[in-house]
């Protein structure tokens, strides 16, 4: 009986409707606290580029005071009426760079509320074997980076995937993003040990993971033209101000 | 599953104790005469990429032991309706959902960890430790040894990817757990970086089986 192609095809039909049931449970339960955890993340990698948090800091509570979201076109002009959270970069870095929606987050002053004191920039590619994104920040002169967050989706764990340790990152601050005018962008050089400390577009490479240093580079490049424009606008009323 | 409980065992043996000697071997012998890696050289994949670092080798071990143990004693349970003719895939069902329940709950309770486990977790599906414990083992015994099997076959699996992280860490990038071990001891170190890529696993994974097959006496028969 047990042989019989009617009981085979039965026991499997059970197999599937079970498993599928019991996995849609709980992909359904665990939903909320998946993406609260996504959406904290997301919050707390803004929040990093820019200062350094410790326990215990209220992400949150800092991001709502500090941190003022908004979206621009690739013209570097504000979309009224559109709010970050709803742009999904995965989606929007599938579009030509000139039609893209582009979130910024700005750091503002504690005191002063209109003074810019860093912007965040998310940026999205592609690595070696899967997506890389992250967060860029700049110094209030919107050229000088001040932080990087990276992260991946499947780089190579101790090689590609050093992209999110804090000692690759470190190597991006006080980097600078335009020579003159151009953006010259940040290249991560191929080779590890280099001092790169004099030239203010170059850093240290990690050591057999130069592949996914070309996305991270490629990254970099695409989305700082992105934004070049916006960058550009307020460089200028920068210098009006002073 | 409630078919598999239906039918009685014909022959009724004596109650035997949970931790019995014959179920104390189950998690002892693949520890080390008997060892997944080193022995039946299964899994080698998994224990060359995610020991670069010992947290994710810990974290995969304990995934590993979880899912060895657990789709055991599901598929031990089932053992008496599985038709024979799809038992692998019926075993694989099982071995995915185990797998995706445990990544599910890490993303939801560990985020951090289960970002850096990545794809592993996933790829715990495809160790041939898991199919292999249930085919061998899960398929012929009851649900209490089939759970032991698993747990001890999780724990060979773990000895071994902690051995192999331990050096890789230590002697790669210079840090246990990520403590830098070096530094603190104001000693400049430069990692080896061959210690970091796969091909410094394998050595290392070999290094351990000679070690062991030369305190076991083992003998190659030919």
């Amino acid at each position: 009986m047990r042989q019989s192609n009617l009981y085979i095809v039965l026991y499997a039909a059970a197999i599937t409707i079970v498993c599928g049931g019991a996995l849609a449970i709980a992909s359904q339960t665990l939903k909320p606290l998946q993406d609260a955890n996504i959406e904290l993340e997301r919050k707390k990698n803004i929040l990093a580029t820019v200062m350094e948090l410790k326990d215990g800091d209220d992400v949150v509570k800092l991001y709502a005071s500090r941190v003022k979201e908004s979206v621009i076109d690739f013209q570097g002009n504000v979309k009224v009426g559109m709010k970050a959270s709803q742009v999904v970069i995965a989606e929007q870095y599938k579009l030509k760079p000139e039609e893209r929606l582009l979130p910024i987050y700005e750091f503002r002053n504690e005191t002063d509320s209109t003074k810019i004191e860093n912007a965040v920039m998310p940026v999205y590619g592609y690595g070696l074997w899967n997506n890389i994104w992250g967060f860029v920040a700049l110094q209030s002169d919107l050229n000088t980076v001040q932080g990087v967050k990276f992260e991946h989706a499947g780089e190579t764990p101790g090689l590609g995937a050093r992209i999110t340790s804090d000692d690759i990152q470190v190597r991006y601050k006080g980097k600078k993003v335009f020579e003159g005018d151009k953006i010259m962008s940040v290249q991560m050089q191929k080779g590890e040990g280099m001092d790169y400390s004099a030239d203010p577009h170059k850093v240290d490479g990690m050591s057999g993971a130069t592949l996914t240093g070309k996305g991270v580079n490629n990254m970099l490049a695409d989305y700082f033209s992105c934004y070049k424009n916006y960058l550009k606008k307020n460089q200028q009323n920068l210098s009006l101000n002073l | 599953m409630s078919t598999a409980t239906a039918e009685v065992d014909m022959v009724e043996k004596k109650a035997e104790p949970l931790f019995s000697k014959k179920n104390k071997k189950l998690i002892t012998n693949p520890l080390d005469i008997d060892n997944p890696i080193t022995v039946q050289i299964l899994g080698v994949c998994s224990a060359l990429a995610v020991t670069t670092q010992m947290k994710p080798a810990f974290v995969m071990s304990i995934g590993l032991m979880v899912v060895t143990a657990s789709s055991n004693v599901v598929i031990s349970m089932m053992r008496n309706s599985i038709p024979s003719r799809i038992r692998i895939i019926v075993q694989l069902a099982i071995v995915s959902l185990w797998v995706i329940l445990v990544d599910q709950i890490l993303k939801a309770y560990v985020y951090d960890v289960s970002k850096q486990l990545s794809v592993f977790v996933g790829l715990i599906i495809t160790n041939c430790i898991v199919m292999g414990r249930l085919e061998a083992f899960a398929m012929g015994n009851k649900p209490w040894p089939s759970f032991l099997d698993g747990i001890g076959n999780g724990l060979g699996y773990g000895i071994i990817l902690m051995m192999v992280a331990f050096v890789r860490e230590l002697f790669g990038g210079g840090s246990l757990f990520g403590f830098k071990v070096f530094e603190s001891m104001g000693v400049h170190y430069t990692g080896n970086g061959l210690l970091l890529l796969p091909a410094g696993a394998c050595i290392l994974v070999g290094i351990i089986i000679w070690v062991q097959r030369t305190l076991n006496g083992h003998r190659e028969t030919h």
